[in-house]
């Protein structure tokens, strides 16, 4: 059998902070070096800013945690620089399996689009993402990363967060002006500050596992409903790397957590669905209670919560790390912006605003699920039961059984930050949306139009064939102004490309696919977020109109 | 749209026959799973989500079923 996992040891090491006369002072502190904290202290490092990144232990999490990351998790990992090495490391797949009782009803797949860089899924165990991010972290020499500090006591009242940390060599006080905490579901810093989550929904006890296998099932999501090897209940399994396997086996509602996790009892279950005598061993084991539950608001004065400790919901549609990670894409820029004095600190509460409506998606989604999965009355099993035989042989019966929506990227359509359009435009490239990626060549290299946009603002311009003067004034002011508007000019094949200002980067639309999924049309302009959302557009540029929607997207309005 | 419940059955006799038909030499359970099913593909035929809404309205004898929420 392969070697089981050992995770690294990262070194304790001493900061001068801890022989301070006073408590030490630093702009960003962040508690919790999971997938989300690190993610943000390395985005925070891309827009040159130090960040102190806490955790209370020197390793990366032990058990088996987030295991599949989503296309547009992917785009934002390849945004801060990390998303190479979770691919190259990871399993990519888009196919799922659905069966009920003994055999398989439909089989689906997941892949949206052509032309995309990333593939609709990566699974990869998170202690493997979480020591890429640290190597990362470390790369990116602005993340002072302090293991085994954890923090004991917070006062968070006013403009200085002041955090007391205990270390192997006693406690130290530090002050910071802004604190991110993403110290996960269970949020010790939460907890002290005397926050609630609200609307807590049990979602039933499940079994996780990750199992080592030399199994021939090919890199699919596999979902049983009823199998005859654990029947009654559902059953989950995903590939990840290393020939490591994740199942979820549902437990009856009154099942003893320990009993049920003793491996004598969880390896009958395993040979069970694996159906024959194929060699495995248990690499972990673990009873969780999967719920759902969010705090109100995400931000509290300095204080910035994100990931799990903000909102937690069962992992059926993977929108654990997914979600964090897109709450920190969303996050960083904003608080950047604010740091820099260029945007007031209301722009932190459309934070709270935008990933407060994706934590309600999150959670609708996720209720969804769990009454398909665990349905609450014998009626709701008649109609699950049904919806699953009658999808073996009818479509339609397909797009009702939820085993779990998975993890789309979300359209901020209601956000406040958006422009709505003034001019009529078709596809799905309305104010909110994430932008598509595309296929591009920038000087003739092969390219992605996602690796130019992001981590500031930046207009997408449909040129003419000649840009007039005043439209060359106008896209260089844009570029130079005190929130400056990053420019791409879009060429397209076979066209000459249009006379362009200094700074303006020309990408040539070789399959035309941007010209389609923006509808480009000649004219056209598109502001896009420093998170890849689309903020405005418009079928002609204008320099006021742009600076407006800058404003407007930066609360500076 | 408003749902229709002006008679619209070609037979109502024919049809309820057919009904009863439907379950026979099911068990309890059976049935129960029959009836969902059909449920689940007329409303498929259906589509509309408002039409559908003030249909499961009268199901529940709820008294006015004006302004229906669509099914969460």
């Amino acid at each position: 059998m392969p070697n089981p996992y050992s995770p690294p040891v990262y070194e304790y090491a001493p900061s001068p902070d801890q022989s301070a006369e006073v408590a030490a002072h630093h702009p960003v502190i962040v508690v919790g070096a999971g997938p989300v904290g690190l993610t943000a202290a390395i985005d925070l490092a891309r827009h040159g800013t130090k960040t102190v990144l806490l955790d209370e232990d020197n390793t990366v999490c032990t058990g088996s945690r987030a295991v599949c990351y989503a296309k547009r998790t992917l785009e934002i990992l390849d945004r801060v620089g990390c998303g190479e090495p979770v691919v190259a490391r990871g399993v990519a797949w888009n196919h799922g399996k659905i069966f009920f009782r003994d055999k398989q009803v439909y089989g689906f797949n997941l892949l949206g689009e052509e032309g995309h860089r990333r593939p609709a899924f990566v699974n990869l165990q998170q202690y493997y993402l979480e020591e890429i991010l640290v190597d990362c972290a470390r790369d990116a020499k602005l993340v002072d990363l302090r293991w085994k500090n954890r923090v004991v006591e917070v006062d968070a009242h006013g403009d200085a967060p002041r955090i007391t940390v205990e270390t192997p060599d006693g406690r130290y006080a530090l002050t910071c002006d802004w604190l991110i905490v993403a110290d996960g579901a269970h949020s010790p810093l939460r907890r002290m500050m005397g926050l609630e989550t609200e609307g807590a929904k049990h979602q039933g006890n499940f079994l996780v596992a990750d199992v080592v296998m030399k199994a021939e099932f090919p890199a699919e999501r596999w979902f049983w409903f009823d199998p005859p090897f654990h029947p009654d209940h559902s059953v989950l399994l995903h590939k990840q790397a290393d020939h490591l396997w994740r199942v979820d086996f549902q437990l009856a509602p009154d099942a003893d957590p320990e009993e049920e996790r003793k491996p004598e009892n969880i390896v009958p279950r395993i040979r069970a669905l694996l159906g024959d005598g194929r060699e495995f061993e248990l690499q972990t084991a673990n009873v969780y209670a999967f719920q759902c539950r969010r705090m109100e608001r995400f931000r509290h004065g300095r204080v910035l919560f994100a990931g799990d400790c903000a909102r937690q919901v069962p992992p059926f549609g993977v929108r654990g790390a997914n979600s964090g990670i897109q709450d920190v894409d969303n996050l960083i820029w904003k608080l950047q912006l604010v740091i820099d004095g260029k945007a007031p600190e209301q722009l932190l509460e459309t934070y709270s605003e935008e990933r407060g409506f994706a934590a309600d998606a999150d959670i609708h989604s996720s209720m969804c699920s769990g009454e398909f999965i665990t349905p609450s009355s014998k009626a709701s099993r008649a109609f699950r039961d049904a919806t699953l035989e009658l999808s073996e042989r009818h479509p339609f019966a397909r797009r009702v059984v939820n085993s779990g929506r998975m993890s789309v990227p979300l359209v901020l359509a209601e956000s406040s930050l958006n422009v709505p359009d003034a001019d009529p435009f078709d596809g799905a490239m309305i104010p909110g949306a994430p932008a598509a990626d595309a296929p591009i060549a920038v000087g003739g290299k092969a390219s992605w139009l996602l690796a130019q946009i992001g981590g500031e603002f930046t207009g997408v311009y449909f040129a003419h064939r000649r840009i007039s003067e005043s439209e060359f004034e106008a896209l260089t002011h844009l570029m130079t102004a005190p929130v400056p508007v990053r420019m791409i000019v879009v060429a397209r094949p076979a066209e000459t490309a249009p006379a362009v200002p200094e700074g303006c980067l020309v990408i040539e639309d070789r399959t035309e696919a941007i010209t389609r999924s923006y509808d480009g049309r000649p004219g056209t302009f598109y502001l896009i977020r420093p998170d890849q959302h689309v903020a405005a557009r418009w079928r002609a540029l204008s320099g006021p109109l742009v600076r407006g929607a800058v404003a407007h997207a930066t609360c500076n309005d | 749209m408003r749902l229709n419940t002006d008679p619209n059955l070609d037979s109502p006799d024919v049809f309820y026959e057919a009904l009863v038909d439907m379950h026979r030499g099911l068990s309890e359970d059976q049935s129960e799973i029959v009836n969902a099913k059909l449920i689940l593909v007329l409303a498929n035929h259906i589509g509309d989500l408002e039409v559908l809404g003030q249909a499961m309205h009268i199901a529940r004898n709820d008294a006015n079923p004006s302004r229906p929420e669509p099914a969460r």
